[in-house]
């Protein structure tokens, strides 16, 4: 009797113990995050100034800034939306469409493939296509390397959000008379607009933060560029060659580009956050 | 009417498929760009590049094996950190928190996955680095300093403190896949677990063991997330292409190499030797993620099988 109520409290010390510790696992994962915002913040709020974000760089000790960088980042991230996202979103409706095939199934399978590729390797693959024949880095090699990375996620989420609009909304318009094309152009697509808004908001929000398939793409530039055939500024790159130089003063422009760049990441990442769960 | 609208469905789908069929032709192109462009070393060294431990670009030695050895290990190290604390996430978010903690946590684990590779090295290099070298480091060499994996002088940069960086970036994607597996389990399953006299731990033992194919999918996800990150790596590891039992000495990863001297290799022999390391990466991640996706699919499919009986 007694030997039977030893075992029962054992068992119950382990459920406790073990409960408890998923727990400190949780909180312990939260506070990594709180911890690097945290920092984030605190470091890099004291660099910012009206001069740092439109001035470009300078000689060590001159001040300067990321102006060129944020306006390269811009360029390079709208060149690859405007090529991700139309192809992106093509190939997710045709997955969704006309996909419930072999040759759906082997697309779906590439594009997580893809997904799954380390950005650098990207970024190589453009140096041996683009930087190589052109002659030089040059901000369209880098869109071109970012727009590769958006297609497959772009065209994974359209898929999903397609997948989720009610089929009697087809059937109706189908029993209408309408063709297939004009039901998925006209019916299907507005009714998945919200759903693949969000998710190219997220696309956008990654390859912002891209950094691997630019540093030999795009490489830098100490200048601002307007022109997509020559080299170009980036905010990822920037950090990374902040970091990695051995100037404190650079070291805290660091911190403050980082500061702009993961505020713009994460600000996407909870607006879309809570505008899908007004809507579920 | 009815000509025009067959018309449209044609040139719609011919459109549509074009774009498809182009996530296809690129990752044939990168294969193909990769094979041809490492085609110099292939010929010259043959497969015993991949075990040739010297690397000097300038005497033209070219050996992947240290290379090879820096993401094996920090990736291992990074799997020990973060299965164990992802499992504890996803049990406490699936089986134990009520959904008004557990959304806001899961939804903040995320957002870890959010952050760009460059702010994890920038973090690493400045905070993590000197936490290594001041605390960690010194506690661990006190205590377990007669281990040669802690040996060696405390620079705050290498080995150790890639696997760290890595672990903190894998965590996100598995524990979102041990969740969506744990989930995929039958309640039935708890509650005749619990019916029976099985303590909450007992029961989520039994779920665990019933997911343990998505566990697998999970953790070899991770895996492809960490031997092909890059940026994070490349700034706290040392670059060193060396090969030590100490995890506080630097060390190099294949990622890392790229990114740091791909620019510099002006050589044809060297653009080559870096590529055709490129591409071993290129075929080790699809291979991983094929794998996962399969141990994925498996608890995903026996979930929805069971939902149709």
């Amino acid at each position: 009797m007694a030997e039977a109520a030893t075992v029962h409290s054992k068992r119950r010390i382990i459920n406790l113990v073990m409960t408890s510790l998923t727990a400190v696992c949780a909180v312990f994962a939260t506070s990594v995050l709180l911890i690097i915002i945290g920092f984030i913040a605190y470091q890099g709020i004291s660099s910012l100034s009206w001069e740092f974000l439109t001035d470009t760089p300078k000689p060590v000790g001159e001040g300067g800034g990321i102006g060129n960088a944020i306006v390269g980042s811009a360029m390079m991230t709208l060149l690859a939306a405007a090529i991700g996202l139309p192809v992106g979103i093509a190939a997710g409706v045709y997955l969704a469409e006309f996909g419930k095939n072999w040759y759906g199934n082997t697309i779906r399978f590439i594009a997580d493939t893809l997904i799954g590729v380390p950005s650098i390797i990207i970024g190589i693959f453009i140096y041996t296509v683009v930087v190589m024949p052109m002659g030089r880095q040059s901000g369209l090699a880098g869109g071109l390397a970012l727009a590769i990375i958006m297609i497959p996620i772009v065209a994974r989420t359209t898929e999903e959000m397609i997948n989720l609009v009610p089929n009697s909304m087809r059937e109706g318009a189908l029993a209408l008379g309408a063709p297939q094309w004009r039901v998925s152009w006209n019916i299907v697509l507005p009714a998945a607009t919200s759903g693949i808004a969000t998710g190219a908001m997220l696309a956008i929000a990654r390859i912002t933060g891209e950094t691997a398939p630019l540093l030999f793409t795009a490489l830098n530039s100490r200048f601002y560029n307007f022109f997509y055939d020559q080299p170009m500024s980036s905010l990822t790159v920037q950090i990374y060659n902040f970091a990695t130089g051995p100037f404190e003063v650079e070291h805290a422009m660091a911190w403050a580009a980082t500061l702009l760049l993961v505020g713009f990441i994460l600000v996407i990442n909870i607006a879309v956050r809570y505008l899908t769960r007004k809507k579920y | 009417m009815a000509q025009s609208s067959t018309l449209g469905d044609k040139v719609y789908r011919t459109i549509l498929f074009a774009a498809a069929t182009s996530i296809l032709l690129i990752v044939a192109a990168v294969f193909y760009m990769m094979v041809q462009s490492s085609m110099p070393t292939l010929q010259r060294f043959g497969i015993g590049f991949l075990w040739a431990s010297e690397w000097n670009p300038s005497q033209e030695l070219f050996g992947a094996l240290p290379f090879i050895y820096g993401t094996v290990v920090s990736s291992i190290l990074a799997l020990l950190i973060a299965v164990p604390i992802s499992l504890g996430i996803a049990v406490f978010l699936v089986e134990q928190a009520p959904k008004k903690i557990a959304k806001p946590i899961a939804f903040m684990i995320e957002l870890l996955a959010a952050i760009p590779s460059v702010v994890y090295g920038l973090w690493g290099i400045f905070v993590l680095a000197p936490f290594i070298r001041e605390y960690l480091g010194p506690v661990l060499q006190d205590n377990l300093g007669f281990l040669p994996i802690f040996q060696g002088r405390l620079t705050g940069i290498g080995m150790l403190t890639g696997g760290i960086i890595l672990a903190i970036m894998i965590t996100p994607i598995v524990t979102a896949v041990v969740r969506d597996v744990l989930e995929a389990v039958p309640n039935t399953q708890r509650e005749a677990a619990l019916a029976l006299g099985a303590t909450k731990w007992e029961t989520t033992m039994i779920v665990l063991g019933n997911a343990a194919s998505g566990i697998a999918g999970a953790v070899v996800l991770g895996l492809g997330r960490a031997v092909g990150e890059t940026m994070a790596v490349t700034m706290v590891i040392g670059n060193s292409p060396q090969i030590s039992a100490s995890l506080f000495e630097p060390a190099y990863t294949i990622a890392s190499v790229l990114a740091a001297n791909f620019a510099d290799a002006t050589d044809e022999l060297y653009l080559s030797a870096l590529i055709e390391m490129a591409l071993v990466l290129f075929l080790v991640t699809v291979v991983i993620n094929g794998l996962a996706k399969l141990l994925i699919m498996s608890v995903a499919g026996r979930a929805n099988a069971s939902k149709h009986t």
